[in-house]
């Protein structure tokens, strides 16, 4: 989901000040203060995944992803590579904690002799950690501006503010200058450097050979940027700090793992308790005891009950009635919860140390650690976690990670009903659910990571210091993002119960329903009305899952078709995402097969839990006997995947 | 020996790693060849996890086992 991304024109005399920064160094708040535009301020990589614009006094302001160096490495990179190359002053944001690493960009950035102001940020988590730095010293030495800042509590931004205007470009690697000189021109000083570099793409612009000196800048760079540190870096204290000691905690299985569980319970009770029982029963019957009467006997006062007016707004599925309620009724707090858990979980830093934990798990699904990240934010929005897989490392792992956001792993909004419908039947169906779509997942990762062709790009990834998430910041996070979305689902909405609507009206609905009749009725067992839930839910899943609350059904039913649609693509937005991400054709083919298993478990489900319900099965046996299948099934797959380890 | 050998809290110097994209992005977050790091936790069967200073990075213990290290 993306906030302040738009692209503003410079205004004439204005100038391009571009942030740049590795992931997790303060970049947005930093925008956001300049801007005054709110944009998402993450703890882990990947969030800025477009380029944010705003202005800043006569100038424009432009944020760029988190990179750790400038090349064409990712496709986040290449984003980033190309504004720093445009960029009239360079605002370089580092992290005070740990300058050894975050000084490489800097470096490349002065080599590339673009004016700069480094904009040392975090220095009261350094002070905290025991860390003393000397700005002024460091200033000396990179021929730079320095502004010692903790931008989170708005310290140092005057002053930064300030040395914008005195931006220069600072001291290069000694040697450097002669060997960009044999290249530019035809590039210009600043592209020079990326083709010495070995940059690709660049040296092709410029009908360039790429030059093969990368190594040997890089570790030149390295030895200039350890020196650097031991110069201005000073420890005074030693030894481990609690959140050091907890983040190792989180690390191992034997505490991890109990961690995890104990977070994904502390979930569950305010998501699925207080927000989607609490909170949800109370706006909800609010909205349907005052709410819709009141907007009925103030339209049927105009349009008497039964005409088409009145059935399109305030029928069954009426515009203004079916629509509102389920989106502030419903929908707005649980994605309120949702988001706030997301937000929360993203500022503290937990996610990359999850990555760590299970990586060994994921590795059986052709995918590394890293992938749970975009699997988690799925549970957020499907369409960006899909978006967020361009921080994994080989096509193959996109490629599976797609689709199992596509097939197993619900949106907030779907989520959100899922939760509300399956929390009144009690716990054995929320378990099963979550048994069988963590199966799926399993299973079908598996068979991907089995089959298809490739190797798993292995885990490096860094682990920022674990921190307590400022409320101010997470609050705003949580708003801004539930307000996109629901401002972004309610024109579909409405469009969806208007199209819904005329189809009842004109007497379609019917002849649709009569015709998804093998697929509703016959195979998956439902009611034949269950054909609106799929009509409704292919523009927007939890639209579909919400019309469940409308129908009398078994609790069965409610399940399986809470199920069903849980396996298809989540929405309109994400299906255009995928066909963008992967390209028609393999998106088309991910859509259908996701379509098509969808289908096929549903009805398997079902036929497995008629037969154990009426067989006389108690409810433990049911799910022990999931158990064993799913362990059974991922058993035979690892015998088969072992010979071609070996090989 | 390789770093998939390395103990908890042993001090390490880093001597090759093989894959050239690794020792690009391995440089930048900070361990070059030559780099002496901290074992600071191994996953069992899983990432091992080396710092330098406050950092800490995850290393997938399949990538571990191509970085030659040497007790330091």
């Amino acid at each position: 989901m993306e906030s302040a991304s738009r692209v503003e024109a410079i205004p004439p005399g204005g100038r391009k000040i571009v942030l740049a920064g590795n992931p997790n160094v303060g970049k947005s708040v930093i925008f956001n203060n300049l801007t005054g535009l709110y944009m998402d301020v993450s703890n882990y990589p990947g969030t800025t995944l477009n380029m944010a614009c705003g202005r800043y006094n006569g100038d424009v302001v432009i944020d760029t992803p988190g990179v750790y160096g400038v090349s064409s490495l990712s496709e986040e990179e290449k984003i980033t590579r190309d504004i720093i190359l445009a960029a009239d002053v360079l605002v370089n944001v580092v992290n005070a904690v740990h300058l050894a690493q975050d000084l490489f960009l800097t470096l490349q950035i002065i080599d590339m002799g673009i004016p700069m102001v480094l904009a040392l940020n975090m220095t009261d988590e350094a002070a905290r950690e025991g860390l003393e730095i000397n700005a002024l010293l460091l200033e000396n030495l990179l021929g730079v501006p320095v502004v010692s800042m903790a931008a989170e509590s708005g310290s140092g931004m005057d002053e930064l503010k300030r040395k914008i205007d005195l931006a220069k470009p600072g001291q290069s690697a000694p040697g450097l200058q002669e060997r960009i000189n044999q290249v530019s021109p035809p590039a210009g000083r600043r592209e020079a450097l990326l083709v010495l570099e070995g940059d690709q793409e660049v040296s092709r612009r410029f009908g360039l050979e790429p030059g093969t000196d990368r190594e040997a800048i890089y570790k030149g760079r390295r030895e200039r940027v350890n020196n650097l540190v031991a110069l201005v870096v000073k420890e005074s204290r030693k030894g481990e700090s609690f959140t050091s000691r907890l983040g190792r905690w989180m690390l191992l299985p034997a505490t991890g793992f109990p961690l995890l569980a104990f977070t994904l319970w502390a979930v569950y009770e305010l998501v699925g308790v207080f927000f989607a029982q609490y909170i949800v029963d109370n706006t909800e019957s609010f909205m349907t005891g005052y709410y819709e009467p009141a907007l009925r006997s103030l339209i049927n006062g105009v349009f008497p009950p039964g005409t088409v007016v009145s059935t399109i707004l305030t029928g069954q599925y009426g515009v203004l009635t079916l629509t509102v309620t389920y989106l502030i009724g419903i929908l707005l707090p649980l994605v309120l919860g949702i988001f706030l858990v997301l937000s929360i979980l993203e500022d503290s830093g937990y996610l990359p140390r999850i990555a760590t934990l299970v990586d060994r798990t994921l590795i059986g699904a052709g995918l590394n650690g890293q992938a749970v990240i975009p699997m988690i934010l799925g549970f957020g929005c499907v369409t960006m976690a899909c978006i967020s897989t361009r921080v994994l490392g080989s096509d193959r792992e996109r490629r599976i990670a797609i689709f199992l956001l596509a097939l197993g792993v619900p949106c907030s909004a779907q989520m959100a009903i899922i939760i509300a419908v399956l929390s009144g039947q009690g716990a054995f169906y929320m378990v099963l659910y979550v048994m069988i779509m963590l199966s799926v997942l399993l299973c079908t990762g598996a068979l991907l990571g089995r089959f298809l062709p490739g190797e798993t790009s292995p885990l490096l990834i860094e682990l920022p210091p674990l921190r307590l998430p400022r409320p101010r910041n997470f609050l705003v996070k949580t708003w801004s993002r539930s307000y996109q979305f629901i401002k972004e689902a309610f024109p579909i909405f409405a469009g969806g119960t208007l199209f819904l609507s005329i189809l009842e009206v004109t007497g379609l609905l019917r002849g649709l329903r009569n015709a998804l009749q093998p697929v509703t009725v016959s195979w998956l067992h439902l009611p034949q009305e269950v054909a609106d839930i799929f009509v409704m839910g292919l523009i927007r899943k939890e639209f579909g899952a919400a019309a469940i609350l409308n129908l009398q059904m078994l609790p069965l039913q409610n399940f399986i078709v809470l199920l069903t649609l849980s396996l298809t693509v989540p929405c309109i937005a994400s299906t255009m995402v995928i066909f963008k991400e992967r390209g028609l054709r393999e998106g088309l083919a991910v859509w259908l097969a996701v379509f098509c298993l969808a289908i096929l478990i549903g009805g398997m489900i079902t036929r497995l839990l008629e037969y154990m319900f009426s067989a006389g099965f108690h409810q433990t046996p049911v799910l022990l006997t999931l158990v064993v299948f799913v362990t059974v099934f991922l058993w035979v797959l690892t015998m088969l995947s072992r010979p071609r380890r070996a090989s | 020996m390789n770093l998939d050998e390395a103990k908890k809290g042993q001090l390490i110097k880093v001597t090759r790693i093989k894959d050239d994209l690794t020792r690009m992005q391995a440089i930048r977050l900070g361990i070059a060849e030559g780099s002496v790091v901290t074992c600071r936790e191994i996953v069992p069967a899983g990432p091992v996890v080396v710092a330098r200073n406050k950092q800490e990075i995850a290393i997938g213990r399949s990538l571990a086992r191509t970085i030659s290290v040497e007790p330091y």
